[in-house]
Protein backbone atom coordinates (compact mmCIF):
# COMPACT_ATOMS: atom_id res chain seq x y z
CA UNK A 1 0.00 0.00 0.00
CA UNK A 2 2.71 2.18 -0.44
CA UNK A 3 1.73 4.68 -2.58
CA UNK A 4 3.99 7.79 -1.65
CA UNK A 5 7.22 7.80 -2.22
CA UNK A 6 10.47 7.52 0.43
CA UNK A 7 9.73 10.45 3.23
CA UNK A 8 12.72 12.20 2.22
CA UNK A 9 12.61 11.40 -1.55
CA UNK A 10 15.00 14.08 -3.44
CA UNK A 11 12.97 13.76 -6.44
CA UNK A 12 13.91 12.17 -10.06
CA UNK A 13 14.39 16.16 -10.89
CA UNK A 14 16.70 16.55 -8.06
CA UNK A 15 20.32 16.49 -8.68
CA UNK A 16 21.26 14.31 -5.75
CA UNK A 17 18.36 11.97 -6.91
CA UNK A 18 19.62 7.79 -6.30
CA UNK A 19 22.74 9.89 -4.11
CA UNK A 20 20.84 11.22 -1.48
CA UNK A 21 21.12 8.74 1.97
CA UNK A 22 17.25 8.36 1.86
CA UNK A 23 17.89 6.96 -1.38
CA UNK A 24 20.01 4.05 -0.26
CA UNK A 25 17.59 0.92 -0.29
CA UNK A 26 15.29 2.29 -2.53
CA UNK A 27 14.38 -0.25 -4.88
CA UNK A 28 14.55 2.99 -7.67
CA UNK A 29 18.19 4.30 -6.74
CA UNK A 30 20.27 2.51 -9.34
CA UNK A 31 17.82 4.07 -12.12
CA UNK A 32 17.54 7.33 -10.65
CA UNK A 33 21.59 7.89 -10.01
CA UNK A 34 22.26 6.57 -13.50
CA UNK A 35 20.85 10.39 -14.87
CA UNK A 36 18.61 8.97 -17.30
CA UNK A 37 15.17 10.30 -15.59
CA UNK A 38 15.72 13.69 -16.94
CA UNK A 39 17.07 12.67 -20.19
CA UNK A 40 13.92 10.35 -20.36
CA UNK A 41 11.72 13.64 -20.26
CA UNK A 42 9.60 13.05 -23.05
CA UNK A 43 10.06 15.11 -26.31
CA UNK A 44 6.01 16.25 -26.66
CA UNK A 45 6.90 18.39 -23.46
CA UNK A 46 8.64 20.60 -25.15
CA UNK A 47 6.60 20.10 -28.20
CA UNK A 48 3.75 21.21 -26.06
CA UNK A 49 5.71 24.10 -24.81
CA UNK A 50 6.71 25.66 -28.14
CA UNK A 51 2.43 25.26 -29.38
CA UNK A 52 1.21 26.87 -26.24
CA UNK A 53 3.29 29.54 -26.43
CA UNK A 54 1.30 31.95 -28.08
CA UNK A 55 -0.84 32.00 -24.86
CA UNK A 56 -0.53 34.04 -22.05
CA UNK A 57 -2.64 32.09 -19.60
CA UNK A 58 -3.44 28.82 -18.66
CA UNK A 59 -5.91 27.97 -16.29
CA UNK A 60 -7.01 24.50 -15.55
CA UNK A 61 -10.10 24.13 -13.70
CA UNK A 62 -10.44 20.96 -11.33
CA UNK A 63 -12.37 18.97 -8.72
CA UNK A 64 -11.40 15.63 -7.10
CA UNK A 65 -15.22 15.33 -6.83
CA UNK A 66 -17.78 14.95 -9.83
CA UNK A 67 -21.05 16.85 -11.00
CA UNK A 68 -19.73 19.71 -8.61
CA UNK A 69 -19.74 22.07 -11.63
CA UNK A 70 -16.46 21.91 -13.28
CA UNK A 71 -17.42 22.32 -16.94
CA UNK A 72 -20.68 24.80 -15.99
CA UNK A 73 -18.08 26.63 -14.25
CA UNK A 74 -14.92 26.34 -16.95
CA UNK A 75 -17.97 27.32 -19.30
CA UNK A 76 -18.82 30.58 -17.48
CA UNK A 77 -15.37 31.63 -16.84
CA UNK A 78 -14.61 31.19 -20.76
CA UNK A 79 -17.66 33.36 -21.79
CA UNK A 80 -16.92 35.96 -19.40
CA UNK A 81 -13.40 36.57 -20.38
CA UNK A 82 -14.83 36.62 -23.69
CA UNK A 83 -17.28 38.76 -23.20
CA UNK A 84 -14.35 42.00 -23.69
CA UNK A 85 -14.03 41.21 -27.33
CA UNK A 86 -10.37 42.37 -27.31
CA UNK A 87 -9.95 39.44 -25.41
CA UNK A 88 -9.38 35.94 -27.14
CA UNK A 89 -9.91 33.02 -25.24
CA UNK A 90 -10.01 28.91 -25.88
CA UNK A 91 -11.66 26.51 -23.63
CA UNK A 92 -9.98 22.89 -24.04
CA UNK A 93 -12.16 20.13 -22.69
CA UNK A 94 -9.92 16.67 -21.75
CA UNK A 95 -12.41 15.19 -19.78
CA UNK A 96 -12.30 11.51 -22.64
CA UNK A 97 -14.83 9.53 -20.95
CA UNK A 98 -17.72 11.97 -20.67
CA UNK A 99 -16.90 15.55 -22.28
CA UNK A 100 -20.04 18.22 -21.74
CA UNK A 101 -18.39 21.31 -22.79
CA UNK A 102 -20.20 20.48 -26.74
CA UNK A 103 -23.62 20.72 -24.81
CA UNK A 104 -22.64 24.07 -22.78
CA UNK A 105 -21.51 25.26 -26.12
CA UNK A 106 -23.79 24.19 -28.23
CA UNK A 107 -21.49 22.63 -30.33
CA UNK A 108 -23.08 19.29 -30.44
CA UNK A 109 -22.52 17.23 -33.65
CA UNK A 110 -19.47 19.40 -34.52
CA UNK A 111 -16.56 17.56 -36.19
CA UNK A 112 -12.55 18.55 -35.47
CA UNK A 113 -11.18 19.96 -39.12
CA UNK A 114 -7.76 19.48 -39.81
CA UNK A 115 -5.34 22.16 -41.50
CA UNK A 116 -1.78 22.10 -41.96
CA UNK A 117 -0.93 23.73 -38.42
CA UNK A 118 -2.70 21.63 -37.22
CA UNK A 119 -6.24 20.74 -35.59
CA UNK A 120 -8.13 23.81 -35.53
CA UNK A 121 -10.62 24.67 -32.79
CA UNK A 122 -14.72 25.25 -33.43
CA UNK A 123 -15.55 29.23 -32.80
CA UNK A 124 -18.29 30.15 -30.82
CA UNK A 125 -18.04 33.65 -30.82
CA UNK A 126 -14.78 35.45 -32.70
CA UNK A 127 -13.24 35.61 -30.00
CA UNK A 128 -14.23 32.14 -27.90
CA UNK A 129 -13.01 28.51 -29.41
CA UNK A 130 -13.20 25.48 -28.40
CA UNK A 131 -11.57 22.05 -28.42
CA UNK A 132 -13.22 18.74 -26.97
CA UNK A 133 -12.83 15.00 -26.78
CA UNK A 134 -16.64 15.14 -28.02
CA UNK A 135 -16.31 16.49 -31.69
CA UNK A 136 -14.24 13.25 -32.08
CA UNK A 137 -17.32 10.65 -31.12
CA UNK A 138 -19.73 10.57 -33.81
CA UNK A 139 -22.64 10.13 -31.79
CA UNK A 140 -23.93 10.64 -28.36
CA UNK A 141 -24.18 7.31 -27.69
CA UNK A 142 -20.79 6.47 -28.43
CA UNK A 143 -18.76 5.32 -25.05
CA UNK A 144 -14.55 6.11 -25.08
CA UNK A 145 -14.27 3.12 -22.89
CA UNK A 146 -10.45 3.61 -22.59
CA UNK A 147 -7.62 2.83 -20.39
CA UNK A 148 -5.09 5.28 -18.57
CA UNK A 149 -2.53 5.41 -21.32
CA UNK A 150 -4.48 5.92 -24.48
CA UNK A 151 -6.81 8.94 -22.35
CA UNK A 152 -3.17 10.13 -22.16
CA UNK A 153 -2.31 9.51 -25.90
CA UNK A 154 -5.12 12.04 -26.62
CA UNK A 155 -4.49 14.07 -24.16
CA UNK A 156 -1.30 15.28 -25.11
CA UNK A 157 -2.48 15.43 -28.68
CA UNK A 158 -4.95 17.68 -27.82
CA UNK A 159 -1.72 19.69 -26.03
CA UNK A 160 0.22 19.52 -29.32
CA UNK A 161 -1.91 19.63 -32.10
CA UNK A 162 -4.62 21.78 -31.61
CA UNK A 163 -3.96 25.26 -33.32
CA UNK A 164 -5.09 27.76 -31.00
CA UNK A 165 -3.72 30.65 -32.30
CA UNK A 166 -3.13 33.70 -29.98
CA UNK A 167 -4.73 33.36 -27.58
CA UNK A 168 -4.97 35.74 -23.76
CA UNK A 169 -6.34 32.67 -21.96
CA UNK A 170 -7.04 28.66 -22.48
CA UNK A 171 -9.19 27.46 -19.85
CA UNK A 172 -9.34 23.62 -19.74
CA UNK A 173 -11.81 21.51 -17.98
CA UNK A 174 -10.81 18.36 -16.62
CA UNK A 175 -12.61 15.38 -15.19
CA UNK A 176 -13.44 14.39 -11.48
CA UNK A 177 -10.56 12.86 -9.39
CA UNK A 178 -6.74 12.77 -9.00
CA UNK A 179 -5.45 10.16 -11.66
CA UNK A 180 -4.37 9.36 -14.93
CA UNK A 181 -5.86 12.39 -16.99
CA UNK A 182 -4.61 15.09 -14.48
CA UNK A 183 -1.31 13.32 -14.05
CA UNK A 184 -0.90 13.77 -17.68
CA UNK A 185 -2.30 17.02 -17.96
CA UNK A 186 0.38 18.51 -15.14
CA UNK A 187 3.30 17.01 -16.46
CA UNK A 188 2.80 18.01 -19.94
CA UNK A 189 2.61 21.25 -19.27
CA UNK A 190 5.46 21.28 -17.06
CA UNK A 191 7.83 23.03 -19.16
CA UNK A 192 4.75 25.75 -19.53
CA UNK A 193 5.62 29.28 -17.81
CA UNK A 194 2.33 30.43 -19.09
CA UNK A 195 0.64 28.07 -16.73
CA UNK A 196 -1.54 30.24 -13.93
CA UNK A 197 -2.71 27.75 -11.92
CA UNK A 198 -5.58 25.73 -10.95
CA UNK A 199 -8.72 26.95 -10.47
CA UNK A 200 -10.58 24.54 -7.91
CA UNK A 201 -14.58 23.81 -8.14
CA UNK A 202 -16.04 22.88 -4.91
CA UNK A 203 -19.99 22.28 -3.11
CA UNK A 204 -20.08 23.21 0.53
CA UNK A 205 -21.05 19.96 1.74
CA UNK A 206 -18.05 17.67 3.71
CA UNK A 207 -18.93 14.72 1.64
CA UNK A 208 -17.51 16.87 -1.59
CA UNK A 209 -15.11 19.04 0.61
CA UNK A 210 -13.39 15.72 1.37
CA UNK A 211 -12.21 15.46 -2.40
CA UNK A 212 -11.19 19.25 -2.09
CA UNK A 213 -8.46 18.76 0.41
CA UNK A 214 -7.50 15.50 -1.76
CA UNK A 215 -7.21 17.78 -4.57
CA UNK A 216 -5.41 20.12 -2.55
CA UNK A 217 -2.66 17.46 -1.28
CA UNK A 218 -2.24 16.64 -5.07
CA UNK A 219 -1.92 20.10 -6.85
CA UNK A 220 0.68 20.47 -3.51
CA UNK A 221 2.64 17.15 -5.16
CA UNK A 222 2.53 18.03 -8.79
CA UNK A 223 3.83 21.28 -7.54
CA UNK A 224 0.37 23.12 -9.20
CA UNK A 225 -0.50 26.68 -8.23
CA UNK A 226 -4.06 27.38 -6.78
CA UNK A 227 -5.24 30.35 -8.62
CA UNK A 228 -8.41 29.96 -5.59
CA UNK A 229 -11.30 27.65 -4.89
CA UNK A 230 -14.63 28.49 -6.29
CA UNK A 231 -17.93 27.49 -4.09
CA UNK A 232 -20.64 26.10 -6.25
CA UNK A 233 -23.88 25.74 -5.10
CA UNK A 234 -24.23 27.56 -2.17
CA UNK A 235 -27.49 28.36 -1.39
CA UNK A 236 -30.97 28.33 -2.84
CA UNK A 237 -33.40 31.18 -3.53
CA UNK A 238 -37.02 30.26 -3.95
CA UNK A 239 -38.43 31.94 -7.32
CA UNK A 240 -42.04 32.24 -5.86
CA UNK A 241 -41.05 33.34 -2.41
CA UNK A 242 -37.33 34.79 -2.59
CA UNK A 243 -36.77 33.43 0.72
CA UNK A 244 -33.53 31.47 0.91
CA UNK A 245 -32.67 27.85 2.05
CA UNK A 246 -29.66 25.85 1.96
CA UNK A 247 -29.56 22.40 -0.03
CA UNK A 248 -26.13 21.31 0.47
CA UNK A 249 -25.52 21.75 4.18
CA UNK A 250 -22.01 23.26 4.68
CA UNK A 251 -21.76 21.24 8.07
CA UNK A 252 -18.13 21.39 8.32
CA UNK A 253 -17.97 25.13 7.68
CA UNK A 254 -18.43 25.21 3.74
CA UNK A 255 -15.71 25.76 1.21
CA UNK A 256 -14.77 28.88 3.40
CA UNK A 257 -13.30 26.86 6.25
CA UNK A 258 -10.87 24.83 3.73
CA UNK A 259 -9.77 28.11 1.99
CA UNK A 260 -9.07 29.16 5.80
CA UNK A 261 -6.59 26.04 6.97
CA UNK A 262 -5.09 26.30 3.43
CA UNK A 263 -4.45 29.98 3.33
CA UNK A 264 -6.03 29.39 -0.28
CA UNK A 265 -8.34 32.48 -1.82
CA UNK A 266 -12.09 32.11 -2.07
CA UNK A 267 -12.82 33.25 -5.52
CA UNK A 268 -16.69 33.62 -5.19
CA UNK A 269 -19.96 31.45 -3.92
CA UNK A 270 -22.22 30.92 -6.98
CA UNK A 271 -25.88 30.26 -5.86
CA UNK A 272 -27.68 27.27 -6.77
CA UNK A 273 -29.98 28.81 -10.15
CA UNK A 274 -32.19 27.31 -12.63
CA UNK A 275 -31.07 29.34 -14.67
CA UNK A 276 -27.25 28.29 -15.13
CA UNK A 277 -28.73 24.53 -15.45
CA UNK A 278 -31.10 25.81 -17.90
CA UNK A 279 -28.28 27.67 -19.70
CA UNK A 280 -25.73 24.92 -19.94
CA UNK A 281 -28.38 22.29 -21.04
CA UNK A 282 -29.25 24.43 -24.03
CA UNK A 283 -26.22 25.74 -24.63
CA UNK A 284 -27.00 29.66 -24.13
CA UNK A 285 -24.81 32.05 -22.74
CA UNK A 286 -25.68 33.65 -19.25
CA UNK A 287 -24.50 37.08 -19.85
CA UNK A 288 -27.05 37.40 -23.37
CA UNK A 289 -29.78 35.67 -21.84
CA UNK A 290 -29.96 37.19 -18.00
CA UNK A 291 -27.21 40.09 -17.46
CA UNK A 292 -29.29 41.21 -14.77
CA UNK A 293 -29.26 38.50 -12.65
CA UNK A 294 -27.33 38.27 -9.45
CA UNK A 295 -25.87 34.59 -10.62
CA UNK A 296 -24.40 36.39 -13.04
CA UNK A 297 -22.76 39.51 -11.75
CA UNK A 298 -21.10 36.62 -8.68
CA UNK A 299 -19.90 34.83 -11.80
CA UNK A 300 -17.97 37.86 -12.87
CA UNK A 301 -17.07 38.87 -9.75
CA UNK A 302 -15.47 35.51 -9.77
CA UNK A 303 -13.85 36.23 -13.22
CA UNK A 304 -12.13 39.67 -12.47
CA UNK A 305 -10.49 37.85 -9.50
CA UNK A 306 -8.71 35.19 -11.08
CA UNK A 307 -7.56 37.70 -14.41
CA UNK A 308 -5.92 39.94 -11.35
CA UNK A 309 -4.47 36.95 -10.16
CA UNK A 310 -2.98 35.55 -13.75
CA UNK A 311 -2.15 39.31 -14.51
CA UNK A 312 -0.38 40.44 -11.72
CA UNK A 313 1.56 37.01 -12.06
CA UNK A 314 3.12 38.61 -15.53
CA UNK B 1 -14.00 -17.57 -5.12
CA UNK B 2 -14.94 -15.13 -2.66
CA UNK B 3 -18.08 -13.81 -4.11
CA UNK B 4 -19.44 -18.23 -4.58
CA UNK B 5 -21.91 -17.49 -1.90
CA UNK B 6 -23.07 -14.06 -2.69
CA UNK B 7 -26.46 -14.36 -4.64
CA UNK B 8 -26.55 -11.16 -6.51
CA UNK B 9 -23.88 -8.51 -7.44
CA UNK B 10 -25.33 -5.02 -8.21
CA UNK B 11 -23.01 -2.42 -9.75
CA UNK B 12 -24.38 1.44 -9.07
CA UNK B 13 -23.43 3.58 -12.04
CA UNK B 14 -23.42 6.69 -13.50
CA UNK B 15 -21.40 8.43 -16.60
CA UNK B 16 -21.52 11.76 -14.73
CA UNK B 17 -19.85 12.41 -11.18
CA UNK B 18 -21.87 13.97 -8.26
CA UNK B 19 -25.53 12.74 -9.13
CA UNK B 20 -25.75 10.67 -6.22
CA UNK B 21 -23.68 7.04 -6.62
CA UNK B 22 -22.73 6.81 -3.13
CA UNK B 23 -25.80 8.43 -1.81
CA UNK B 24 -27.97 5.94 -3.76
CA UNK B 25 -25.72 2.81 -3.18
CA UNK B 26 -26.06 3.57 0.80
CA UNK B 27 -29.61 4.32 0.94
CA UNK B 28 -30.41 1.01 -0.98
CA UNK B 29 -27.86 -0.83 0.92
CA UNK B 30 -29.74 0.36 3.95
CA UNK B 31 -33.07 -0.64 2.40
CA UNK B 32 -32.13 -3.81 1.50
CA UNK B 33 -30.47 -4.81 5.13
CA UNK B 34 -34.39 -2.97 6.31
CA UNK B 35 -36.11 -6.03 4.31
CA UNK B 36 -33.99 -8.27 6.20
CA UNK B 37 -31.69 -9.07 3.53
CA UNK B 38 -27.68 -9.86 4.15
CA UNK B 39 -25.72 -7.04 2.51
CA UNK B 40 -22.83 -5.80 1.76
CA UNK B 41 -21.48 -2.71 0.52
CA UNK B 42 -17.85 -2.21 -1.98
CA UNK B 43 -16.62 1.21 -2.55
CA UNK B 44 -14.33 0.82 -5.71
CA UNK B 45 -13.75 5.05 -6.24
CA UNK B 46 -9.95 5.19 -5.56
CA UNK B 47 -9.56 8.89 -5.47
CA UNK B 48 -12.25 9.87 -4.32
CA UNK B 49 -14.18 7.66 -2.05
CA UNK B 50 -17.22 8.73 -0.06
CA UNK B 51 -18.93 5.81 1.28
CA UNK B 52 -16.97 5.38 4.80
CA UNK B 53 -17.98 9.21 5.55
CA UNK B 54 -21.64 8.73 4.85
CA UNK B 55 -21.55 5.65 7.57
CA UNK B 56 -19.69 7.14 9.56
CA UNK B 57 -16.75 4.57 9.35
CA UNK B 58 -13.69 7.21 9.11
CA UNK B 59 -11.61 5.46 12.19
CA UNK B 60 -12.41 1.79 10.69
CA UNK B 61 -9.64 0.25 9.28
CA UNK B 62 -9.18 -3.67 7.36
CA UNK B 63 -8.86 -6.52 9.26
CA UNK B 64 -7.13 -9.21 7.94
CA UNK B 65 -8.51 -12.64 8.73
CA UNK B 66 -7.56 -16.43 7.44
CA UNK B 67 -9.40 -16.47 4.51
CA UNK B 68 -8.71 -12.32 3.31
CA UNK B 69 -9.53 -8.72 4.13
CA UNK B 70 -12.85 -9.06 6.96
CA UNK B 71 -15.58 -6.00 5.64
CA UNK B 72 -16.45 -3.58 8.21
CA UNK B 73 -19.84 -4.44 9.80
CA UNK B 74 -22.34 -1.71 10.66
CA UNK B 75 -25.61 -3.25 11.67
CA UNK B 76 -25.63 -7.41 11.30
CA UNK B 77 -27.41 -7.37 8.01
CA UNK B 78 -24.90 -4.61 6.42
CA UNK B 79 -20.63 -4.27 6.05
CA UNK B 80 -19.21 -2.29 3.44
CA UNK B 81 -15.90 -2.26 2.65
CA UNK B 82 -13.40 0.28 1.03
CA UNK B 83 -9.89 1.11 0.59
CA UNK B 84 -10.07 4.19 2.38
CA UNK B 85 -9.83 2.80 5.25
CA UNK B 86 -6.15 2.06 4.20
CA UNK B 87 -5.69 5.91 3.64
CA UNK B 88 -5.31 9.01 5.47
CA UNK B 89 -8.83 11.02 4.67
CA UNK B 90 -7.01 14.38 3.37
CA UNK B 91 -4.30 12.76 1.35
CA UNK B 92 -4.84 12.29 -2.28
CA UNK B 93 -4.41 9.20 -3.70
CA UNK B 94 -2.58 10.02 -6.68
CA UNK B 95 -2.74 6.33 -8.61
CA UNK B 96 -2.84 5.93 -12.61
CA UNK B 97 -4.85 2.57 -14.04
CA UNK B 98 -2.96 -0.11 -13.57
CA UNK B 99 -2.31 0.30 -9.86
CA UNK B 100 -5.99 1.02 -9.35
CA UNK B 101 -7.05 -1.89 -10.95
CA UNK B 102 -4.96 -4.22 -9.34
CA UNK B 103 -6.54 -2.47 -6.22
CA UNK B 104 -9.70 -3.48 -7.20
CA UNK B 105 -9.08 -7.36 -8.23
CA UNK B 106 -7.64 -7.52 -4.74
CA UNK B 107 -11.42 -5.99 -3.41
CA UNK B 108 -13.65 -8.25 -5.42
CA UNK B 109 -11.32 -11.66 -5.05
CA UNK B 110 -9.57 -11.25 -1.44
CA UNK B 111 -11.91 -9.61 0.45
CA UNK B 112 -13.91 -12.33 2.66
CA UNK B 113 -17.60 -11.81 1.62
CA UNK B 114 -19.20 -14.42 2.98
CA UNK B 115 -22.86 -15.48 2.75
CA UNK B 116 -24.45 -12.76 1.33
CA UNK B 117 -27.90 -11.87 -0.42
CA UNK B 118 -26.65 -8.67 -1.81
CA UNK B 119 -23.40 -7.49 -3.28
CA UNK B 120 -23.79 -3.31 -3.92
CA UNK B 121 -20.50 -1.95 -5.33
CA UNK B 122 -20.08 1.66 -5.93
CA UNK B 123 -18.15 3.06 -8.50
CA UNK B 124 -16.25 6.36 -9.19
CA UNK B 125 -17.93 8.55 -13.22
CA UNK B 126 -16.68 6.76 -16.09
CA UNK B 127 -16.13 4.60 -18.53
CA UNK B 128 -12.58 4.04 -17.97
CA UNK B 129 -9.84 1.74 -15.92
CA UNK B 130 -12.03 1.31 -12.80
CA UNK B 131 -14.78 -0.08 -14.57
CA UNK B 132 -13.27 -2.47 -17.27
CA UNK B 133 -11.62 -4.20 -14.15
CA UNK B 134 -14.68 -4.49 -11.63
CA UNK B 135 -16.40 -5.83 -15.26
CA UNK B 136 -13.37 -8.13 -16.21
CA UNK B 137 -13.12 -9.50 -12.41
CA UNK B 138 -16.44 -10.08 -12.19
CA UNK B 139 -17.37 -11.73 -15.29
CA UNK B 140 -14.81 -14.59 -13.76
CA UNK B 141 -16.98 -15.55 -11.31
CA UNK B 142 -20.22 -15.19 -13.57
CA UNK B 143 -21.75 -11.73 -12.12
CA UNK B 144 -22.52 -9.05 -12.17
CA UNK B 145 -25.68 -9.35 -12.11
CA UNK B 146 -27.19 -5.94 -13.35
CA UNK B 147 -26.23 -2.51 -12.86
CA UNK B 148 -28.59 0.26 -12.17
CA UNK B 149 -27.57 3.46 -13.53
CA UNK B 150 -27.95 7.22 -11.27
CA UNK B 151 -28.77 10.29 -13.33
CA UNK B 152 -30.16 13.54 -12.82
CA UNK B 153 -32.64 15.57 -14.70
CA UNK B 154 -30.53 17.36 -16.70
CA UNK B 155 -29.56 16.95 -20.41
CA UNK B 156 -26.06 17.33 -19.45
CA UNK B 157 -25.98 14.08 -16.90
CA UNK B 158 -28.02 12.46 -19.28
CA UNK B 159 -25.60 12.78 -22.16
CA UNK B 160 -23.25 11.38 -19.84
CA UNK B 161 -25.49 8.58 -19.06
CA UNK B 162 -26.50 7.78 -22.61
CA UNK B 163 -22.43 6.75 -22.77
CA UNK B 164 -22.81 4.21 -19.60
CA UNK B 165 -25.16 2.72 -21.07
CA UNK B 166 -23.66 2.11 -24.23
CA UNK B 167 -20.58 0.27 -21.88
CA UNK B 168 -23.29 -1.53 -20.15
CA UNK B 169 -24.43 -3.07 -23.52
CA UNK B 170 -21.01 -3.67 -24.62
CA UNK B 171 -20.10 -5.18 -21.86
CA UNK B 172 -23.10 -7.56 -21.54
CA UNK B 173 -24.02 -6.03 -18.37
CA UNK B 174 -27.94 -6.40 -18.02
CA UNK B 175 -29.59 -3.21 -16.72
CA UNK B 176 -32.16 -2.75 -13.91
CA UNK B 177 -33.01 0.40 -14.74
CA UNK B 178 -32.56 3.84 -14.30
CA UNK B 179 -33.06 6.02 -11.38
CA UNK B 180 -33.34 9.91 -11.29
CA UNK B 181 -32.00 11.74 -8.11
CA UNK B 182 -32.52 15.16 -7.59
CA UNK B 183 -36.02 15.48 -9.22
CA UNK B 184 -37.25 18.49 -7.51
CA UNK B 185 -36.92 20.78 -4.50
CA UNK B 186 -39.56 21.78 -2.53
CA UNK B 187 -38.73 25.41 -0.46
CA UNK B 188 -39.44 25.12 2.93
CA UNK B 189 -41.09 28.47 3.44
CA UNK B 190 -43.78 28.54 0.37
CA UNK B 191 -43.37 24.55 -0.44
CA UNK B 192 -43.13 25.74 -4.28
CA UNK B 193 -41.40 22.77 -5.83
CA UNK B 194 -38.71 23.95 -8.29
CA UNK B 195 -37.14 21.37 -10.68
CA UNK B 196 -33.90 22.95 -10.07
CA UNK B 197 -31.65 20.60 -12.51
CA UNK B 198 -34.89 20.30 -15.08
CA UNK B 199 -37.16 17.65 -14.87
CA UNK B 200 -38.32 13.72 -16.47
CA UNK B 201 -34.62 13.51 -17.62
CA UNK B 202 -34.31 9.60 -16.62
CA UNK B 203 -38.05 8.77 -17.70
CA UNK B 204 -37.31 9.86 -21.10
CA UNK B 205 -33.77 8.56 -21.12
CA UNK B 206 -35.66 4.92 -20.24
CA UNK B 207 -38.05 5.42 -22.69
CA UNK B 208 -35.32 6.05 -25.13
CA UNK B 209 -33.08 3.14 -24.28
CA UNK B 210 -36.04 0.80 -23.53
CA UNK B 211 -34.90 -0.02 -20.04
CA UNK B 212 -37.05 -0.06 -16.75
CA UNK B 213 -37.64 3.35 -14.85
CA UNK B 214 -36.91 2.49 -11.31
CA UNK B 215 -38.45 5.99 -10.25
CA UNK B 216 -37.33 9.56 -8.90
CA UNK B 217 -35.24 11.07 -5.66
CA UNK B 218 -36.62 14.76 -4.68
CA UNK B 219 -34.11 16.53 -3.47
CA UNK B 220 -34.20 16.36 0.36
CA UNK B 221 -31.55 18.77 2.58
CA UNK B 222 -32.07 15.96 5.37
CA UNK B 223 -30.68 13.30 3.12
CA UNK B 224 -27.46 15.31 2.33
CA UNK B 225 -27.11 15.82 6.08
CA UNK B 226 -27.16 12.34 6.91
CA UNK B 227 -24.94 11.47 4.54
CA UNK B 228 -22.71 14.12 6.03
CA UNK B 229 -22.68 12.72 9.88
CA UNK B 230 -22.93 9.41 8.42
CA UNK B 231 -26.76 8.71 10.10
CA UNK B 232 -29.00 6.51 8.98
CA UNK B 233 -31.40 8.47 6.88
CA UNK B 234 -33.59 5.69 5.90
CA UNK B 235 -34.23 4.72 9.89
CA UNK B 236 -34.16 8.53 11.13
CA UNK B 237 -37.00 9.77 8.46
CA UNK B 238 -38.87 7.12 7.81
CA UNK B 239 -41.85 8.93 6.29
CA UNK B 240 -40.30 10.96 4.49
CA UNK B 241 -40.92 11.09 0.00
CA UNK B 242 -37.20 10.21 -0.40
CA UNK B 243 -36.89 7.44 1.90
CA UNK B 244 -40.33 5.83 0.39
CA UNK B 245 -39.07 5.75 -2.81
CA UNK B 246 -36.26 4.03 -1.53
CA UNK B 247 -37.94 1.60 0.05
CA UNK B 248 -40.03 0.90 -2.87
CA UNK B 249 -37.39 0.44 -5.06
CA UNK B 250 -35.50 -2.08 -2.65
CA UNK B 251 -38.71 -4.24 -2.47
CA UNK B 252 -39.01 -4.03 -6.70
CA UNK B 253 -35.20 -5.14 -6.98
CA UNK B 254 -36.09 -7.99 -4.54
CA UNK B 255 -39.08 -8.87 -6.15
CA UNK B 256 -37.50 -8.83 -9.78
CA UNK B 257 -34.50 -10.85 -8.49
CA UNK B 258 -36.36 -13.51 -7.01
Amino acid sequence: MNEKPPESCPGIGSQTAGKAAPCQGCPNAAFCASGQTSNALDPAVAEIARRLYSVRNIILVISGKGGVGKSTVATNIARALAEDESVSVGLLDIDVCGPSIPKTMNLEGEEVHQSSSGWSPIFVTDNLCVMSCGFLLPSLDDAVIWRGPKKNGLIKQFLKDVDWGDLHYLVVDTPPGTSDEHMSVVGYLKQCSNLKGAVIVATPQEVALLDVRKQIDFCKRVDLNIIGIVENMSSFVCPKCEKTSIIFKPTSGGVENVCESYNIPLLGKIPIDPLIGKSCDEGTSLYETDASSPTVKCLKEIVTHIVNKCENKL
Amino acid sequence: MSLQKVKCVLLIISGKGGVGKSTSAVQLALSLAEEGKKVALLDTDICGPSIPRMLDLNDCSVLQSERGWLPATITRSLSPSNHCFFTDENSAVIWRGPKKNSMIRQFINDVDWGELDYLVIDTPPGTSDEHISIVECLREQQKPDGAILITTPQILSINDVRRELTFCRKANIPIMGILENMSGYVCPHCSECTNIFSKGGGQSLAQYANVPYLGSIPIDPNLGECAEFGRNYIEQFKSSEAAQRFKTIARNLIEEVQ
